[in-house]
C-alpha cells in the first residue's frame, strides 16, 4: 500500500468543498483512503490516528491545504493526487472575475456593497468564528454562528458584547433559525404565523415548526440561541434577550421556548423571564420536567408543545393537548406488523439524522422498552462502547462527530445511514427501524428516496419481516416536498407518522410487543 | 422601549454570508437580499490573528479616519524632479564615508552576494580601493558607514549601493516640500550595472561617466527645465504599456522627450550628448530611478499619522524584506526575503539566484509595478505568467488595498484606477501579500541580472506589525506621530 501527500501552500477550500474533493478522490481506481483538509493542529491529528499523517503533512501549516492519498500502488496514488490537482486549479472560487460574479473577500466589503445589511451568517471554521462574529456585531449587524467548535470563553465573550450592542448572537451551533419567515441555514419553509420559538436546538426548531404548519398555523420568528446558551456558564443570555424580543415583536401572540434540560439557574431565570412575558409561553425542555405556572405551560414532548402553542395562539386552552395528531387505534397496526415476525426479532434499533429527534425518541423509548443504549445515552452506564455497533434496544445519532468526521452531516448526505440500516436488518433479533427523515434547506434533495432504497434492500437481507418506522419532518413548501417524501417511503410499505413522537410511540409498541412473546 | 432585536424581526434580514455559499444560494434562491464572502482564514491560518482584527473593530472609526487622511495626502503628492547633485552635497546626513543601501539595515558581514559586489564597486570608484579584494577589506574595516538609502529620505533599486560622489537625482514632493533622492540607473547594457552587484571596469566607468559628463548634464538640463512632473508622465506610461517598475520604455522615452529641448541649450559638449543619446538608445530602465524617488516622495508625508494602517515603505536587502506602516513611525517589520520566482536567462537557474533584492517595491506601495501589472501584459514575457494572470495581480491586490488611484488608471479595464495604499489590516484578514515583480540578481557578487520575475513580500512582516500595532492600541494608543 502507498500513502502519498500533497500540499498547496495558502490554499484555502471550505469544508463543504474539501469534503466533496475527498469523495471525488476516493472514486479514484486503486485508492483506498483520500482526505483533503486544512491543515490545522486538529485534522493533522484526525490524519494521524488514521495512520495517514506523512512528513509532508505533519510540517503544514493551517492555512495550507493538505491532500493524503492511500491506494493499492503507486501509480494509481500519483494519478489520483495529479487528478485532484487539476480539480483544484480549474475551480475559481470567485473574486476574479472569471466566474462571472464578484465576492468581496472580507465583511468590509461586502458592506459596502451592501451597506443596509442586518444580519451576518457566520459558517467558517469554529477557531475563526467567534472573531468573524466580533467584526459583524462591532459593524452593527446581528449576528448568526451555525459553527461549532467555538471556545465557551469566546461564546460567553460573544454574547456579553452583544448584550452591551443591543444585538443578538444566535448560536455558536445554530443550525437553524428562522427571520420574518426567512429560512436560515438548515430551516424549513413554513407559513408565517403567530408563533415565536426561542430554540435551542437546530431539529428541535425544524420539528416545532413544521409540526406549527401542519396544524394550519404559521411562525413568526424562530430564533436559535446555539446549543449551549441554556448552560449556566453562558446563562441563557440569548435565550433571554428573544424572549424579550418576541415579547415585544407585534407579529408574535405565543412564544414556545424549547431546550434540552438547562443549567439550574439558568431553567429558573429563564422561566422567571417567561412567567412575566406578556404573551403565553409554552416551555419544553425536551424530557426533563417541564412545569406550568401561570401564564407559563409545560410540554414534555416537542409535538405536545406544537400542540399547546397553536392553541393558545388560537385562544384556547392548552390543557390536555398532549397529542397535536390524534392516535389512531394502536392494535390492528401492532398485529400486522408482528405477523410475519421470527420468533428471534425482539430489538429496537432508532438510526436519526436530528440530535434532538434522537433525544426524544429516547425518552419517550425508555417508557415502553426500559433502558436505551445509545451514543448520546441518558445514563453514562448506557453508552455503546462502539457507536457503529447497535446494541439490544438502541437509538444513534449519526449527527455525532463520531459519523461526520470527515463526511457530511447525514442530513445532506444520509448515504452512512443507508448503509446502517442494510446492517442491522441482517441481524436477526433486530425487530424495528425507526428513523427521522429531515427536509428543508440544507438537507439532502431526496432524503426518503435515499431511505426507501435501503429498506428495499434491507428487506431482502432481513429473515423475518422488519418493521421501519418514520417520520418526516418538513412542509408542503420545502425543496422535497412532504407529501411526495411521505408518499416515497408509504409505498416502500415503512409506517410514516405526522410527528417524531407519535413514529417513537409506535415503535416503541410493536418492539414492546415482540420483547414480550414468551421466551423461556 | 424597542427591545435588542427589534430591528432585526420588523422585516426581512439583508444578510451577510459568511462561509459556506449554500447558504447564500439558497437565500439568493428565495429572493432575500443577500451579499457572499468569499471567506479565507487569516494570515497563516491563525486564529489568534482574527482576534487581533476583530480586537481592533472598535477603534475603526479612527483607523478610518487617519486611513483616510492617508490616502488624501499620497494623492495630493506632486512629485517633481527639479535638481541634480553629487550625494554628499545633496542627501541630508551623508558623509564622504556613508555607502547608502537597499532595504531595512544589514551590517556589512551579513550582506550579500550582489550588494557586496555593488558596494565593492562603490568603493573602487571613491578611490577608497584599488580592487576587489582591497574593497571588500576597507568595506569591514570600520572606516565605512552603511545605513539604508530609506534613513536618508533615498531608494535605490537592487544593491541600491549609493556613495557620495554619485550623481542623485533630487525629487520634490512640491505639496509637502519634502525631498527624496536616488542615483541615476548604471545599467549600461549586457548586464554590468552596479546594482546587480557587477564591480568590473565597465561597472566602475559608468559610475565615473555619470559623475562627470551625465550628472552635469543633468543638471543644467532640469535646472533649465523649472522641474519636470513625475507623476502626470508615469500617469501617460501606464497608458502606455509600462508599469513603472520594471517595464519603463514608454515613461523613458517621455522623459528624453521632455527633456531633450532643455539639454539641447546647455553647454553640454557635443561629445558628450552623443555620450548621452547612446545611453539613451541603449538603456531601456533609465526611468526606474525617477519612478522609484517619485514614489519615495510621495509615500514619505504618509508616515507617522496615529493610528494609520497604510503601509509606506517595502524594502529588500538580499538578506530580509521588511515594511514600515504609518501608524508605527519608521520602524522596520522584517523577515527572510523570499526566493523570486520567474523566468532565467540561458544558463542561469534558481540555484544562482539571490533571494529578493531592491528598494524598487516603493513602486507598488505607491500603486504602481505589478500592482498595475494588467496596464503591462508584456511584463509576462519577462516574469512568466499569463496576461490573464497579469490582469488578475491587479485585481487582486484591489482586496488589501484602500482605494483605486485617481490619477494612474488603466484605459481597456474601463480606466479602472491602480490599487493603492496598502492595508495592514486587510492583509492580515484576507492572507493575500503584496506582489511585486522584480530583476533577480546572482547571488555571488560580480556575476550580475540573471533573470526577472514574481515575489510576494512575507507575511510575516504584516503579522509582526499587526502586532506591534494591536499592541499599540490596546496599550496607550501612543503612535508614532509625524517625525
Amino acid at each position: 500500500m502507498v500513502v502519498r501527500s500533497l500540499i498547496k501552500p495558502r490554499t484555502y477550500r471550505d469544508s463543504i468543498r474539501l469534503m466533496s474533493l475527498s469523495t471525488a478522490a476516493r472514486s479514484f481506481p486503486g485508492i483506498r483512503q483520500a482526505v483533503a483538509i486544512m491543515g490545522t493542529e486538529r485534522n493533522k491529528a484526525t490524519l494521524e490516528t488514521s495512520g495517514l499523517l506523512t512528513g509532508e503533512a505533519a510540517g503544514a501549516r493551517p492555512d495550507d491545504l493538505v491532500i493524503v492519498i492511500s491506494g493499492d500502488d503507486a501509480r494509481s496514488v500519483d494519478q489520483a493526487l495529479e487528478s485532484l490537482e487539476t480539480l483544484l486549479t480549474d475551480e475559481a472560487p470567485g473574486g476574479d472575475g472569471r466566474s462571472g460574479e464578484y465576492w468581496p473577500r472580507t465583511l468590509g466589503s461586502a458592506l459596502k456593497l451592501q451597506p443596509n445589511s442586518n444580519l451576518a451568517l457566520i459558517s467558517v471554521p469554529g477557531p475563526y468564528a467567534a472573531a468573524e462574529a466580533v467584526k459583524a456585531l462591532r459593524r452593527g449587524l446581528h449576528v448568526q454562528v451555525f459553527s461549532d467548535n467555538v471556545a465557551l470563553d469566546e461564546e460567553i465573550e460573544l454574547k456579553r458584547l452583544a448584550r452591551g450592542l443591543g444585538l443578538l448572537v444566535m448560536g455558536p451551533d445554530c443550525g437553524t433559525a428562522i427571520i420574518s419567515g426567512v429560512p436560515l441555514g438548515f430551516a424549513n419553509v413554513v407559513r408565517r404565523g403567530p408563533v415565536g420559538i426561542v430554540g435551542a436546538s437546530g431539529t428541535g426548531i425544524q420539528q416545532v415548526s413544521v409540526l406549527i404548519d401542519r396544524l394550519g398555523s404559521g411562525v413568526s420568528h424562530a430564533i436559535g440561541t446555539g446549543g449551549r446558551d441554556l448552560s449556566d456558564a453562558v446563562g441563557g443570555l440569548t435565550a433571554l434577550a428573544a424572549l424579550e424580543a418576541l415579547d415585544q415583536d407585534p407579529a408574535t401572540e405565543v412564544i414556545l421556548l424549547l431546550s434540552k434540560p438547562p443549567g439550574v439557574r439558568t431553567a429558573q431565570s429563564v422561566l422567571e423571564r417567561a412567567a412575566v412575558c406578556a404573551k403565553p409561553v409554552v416551555v419544553s425542555f425536551l424530557g426533563a420536567a417541564a412545569p406550568s405556572s401561570g401564564r407559563v405551560t409545560g410540554a414534555a414532548t416537542l409535538e405536545e408543545a406544537a400542540a399547546k402553542a397553536v392553541a393558545l395562539a388560537r385562544g384556547e386552552s392548552p390543557e390536555g393537548r398532549v397529542e397535536a395528531f390524534p392516535r389512531e387505534k394502536l392494535e390492528p397496526v401492532v398485529r400486522a406488523e408482528m405477523a410475519q415476525k421470527d420468533a428471534r426479532q425482539r430489538y429496537l434499533r432508532g438510526l436519526f439524522t436530528g440530535g434532538t429527534l434522537a433525544d426524544e425518541a429516547i425518552f419517550l423509548l425508555e417508557k415502553s422498552l426500559g433502558p436505551i443504549f445509545s451514543n448520546i445515552p441518558l445514563r453514562p452506564e448506557l453508552k455503546l462502547a462502539d457507536a457503529r455497533k447497535s446494541l439490544g434496544n438502541c437509538v444513534v445519532d449519526l449527527g455525532e462527530d463520531e459519523f461526520t468526521r470527515g463526511r457530511p452531516h447525514p442530513m445532506i448526505d444520509p448515504s452512512y445511514r443507508a448503509e446502517r440500516l442494510i446492517m442491522e436488518a441482517s441481524d436477526p433479533e433486530v425487530a424495528v427501524l425507526l428513523c427521522d427523515v429531515v427536509l428543508g434547506f440544507g438537507a439532502h434533495p431526496n432524503p426518503a428516496g435515499v431511505l426507501a432504497e435501503a429498506v428495499r434492500t434491507a428487506r431482502n437481507v432481513s429473515e423475518g419481516r422488519l418493521t421501519v418506522v418514520a417520520s418526516v419532518c418538513g412542509t408542503a413548501s420545502d425543496p422535497q416536498d412532504l407529501e411526495r417524501q411521505e408518499e416515497i417511503l408509504r409505498r416502500e410499505g415503512v409506517l410514516v407518522f405526522p410527528s417524531n413522537a407519535y413514529a417513537a410511540e409506535v415503535a416503541g409498541a410493536i418492539a414492546r410487543r415482540c420483547a414480550g412473546r414468551g421466551t423461556t | 422601549m424597542m427591545s435588542a432585536a427589534a430591528n432585526l424581526l420588523s422585516s426581512r434580514p439583508s444578510v451577510v454570508n459568511v462561509g459556506l455559499k449554500s447558504f447564500y444560494d439558497n437565500l439568493k434562491g428565495l429572493g432575500v437580499p443577500g451579499v457572499h464572502v468569499d471567506w479565507r482564514p487569516p494570515a497563516a491560518g491563525d486564529p489568534a490573528l482574527g482576534k487581533r482584527l476583530a480586537a481592533l473593530e472598535g477603534q475603526m472609526d479612527r483607523i478610518a479616519a487617519a486611513n483616510r487622511e492617508a490616502v488624501s495626502r499620497l494623492f495630493a503628492a506632486q512629485p517633481v524632479w527639479v535638481d541634480v547633485g553629487p550625494a554628499v552635497e545633496t542627501i541630508p546626513g551623508f558623509t564622504p564615508s556613508t555607502i547608502l543601501h537597499a532595504g531595512p539595515p544589514v551590517p556589512w558581514e551579513k550582506m550579500c552576494g550582489p550588494m557586496r559586489g555593488a558596494v565593492a564597486g562603490a568603493l573602487i570608484f571613491e578611490g577608497f580601493a584599488a580592487d576587489f579584494e582591497e574593497a571588500l577589506a576597507v568595506a569591514g574595516s570600520g572606516k565605512i558607514t552603511f545605513a539604508p538609502c530609506h534613513h536618508h529620505s533615498a531608494v535605490g533599486p537592487m544593491a541600491g549601493v549609493i556613495s557620495a560622489s554619485m550623481p542623485v537625482l533630487v525629487v520634490e514632493n512640491r505639496t509637502f516640500g519634502n525631498r527624496a533622492y536616488s542615483h541615476f540607473n548604471n545599467e549600461g547594457g549586457r548586464g554590468t550595472a552596479l546594482s546587480f552587484g557587477f564591480c568590473g571596469p565597465e561597472a566602475v566607468n559608468m559610475l565615473r561617466w555619470q559623475r562627470d559628463v551625465l550628472g552635469p548634464a543633468m543638471r543644467d538640463a532640469v535646472r533649465a527645465s523649472g522641474g519636470i512632473d513625475l507623476k502626470s508622465l508615469t500617469a501617460k506610461a501606464l497608458q502606455m504599456g509600462d508599469e513603472c517598475h520594471n517595464r519603463h520604455v514608454a515613461s523613458t522615452s517621455l522623459l528624453w522627450r521632455e527633456l531633450l529641448p532643455h539639454l539641447a541649450r546647455t553647454e553640454v559638449s557635443r561629445r558628450h550628448l552623443q555620450e548621452i543619446a547612446d545611453l539613451v538608445a541603449r538603456n531601456d530602465w533609465f526611468f526606474l530611478n525617477f519612478s522609484m524617488a517619485a514614489c519615495k516622495a510621495s509615500l514619505d508625508p504618509v508616515r507617522g499619522i496615529p493610528w494609520c494602517t497604510m503601509v509606506t515603505a517595502m524594502a529588500r536587502n538580499g538578506v530580509e524584506a521588511g515594511i514600515r506602516v504609518s501608524g508605527l513611525g519608521d520602524r522596520w517589520f522584517t523577515a527572510p526575503a523570499p526566493a523570486v520566482k520567474g523566468l532565467y536567462f540561458p544558463g542561469f537557474t534558481a540555484e544562482d539566484a539571490n533571494p529578493d533584492l531592491g528598494d524598487s517595491a516603493i513602486t507598488e506601495t505607491c500603486g504602481i509595478g505589478a500592482f498595475a501589472m494588467a496596464a503591462a501584459p508584456a511584463m509576462t514575457k519577462l516574469v512568466g505568467g499569463s496576461v490573464a494572470e497579469a490582469i488578475g495581480y491587479t485585481r487582486e491586490m484591489g482586496e488589501i488595498t484602500l482605494e483605486t488611484n485617481p490619477t494612474f488608471t488603466i484605459p481597456h479595464l474601463d480606466f479602472l484606477g491602480t490599487p493603492t495604499g496598502i492595508d495592514l489590516l486587510k492583509v492580515i484578514e484576507t492572507g493575500v501579500t503584496p506582489v511585486i515583480n522584480t530583476g533577480i540578481a546572482h547571488r555571488k557578487p560580480g556575476l550580475g541580472m540573471v533573470g526577472a520575475g514574481l515575489v510576494r513580500l512575507p507575511i510575516e512582516c504584516f503579522i509582526s506589525a499587526l502586532e506591534a500595532f494591536s499592541e499599540t492600541a490596546a496599550g496607550d494608543g501612543a503612535f508614532a506621530k509625524t517625525g
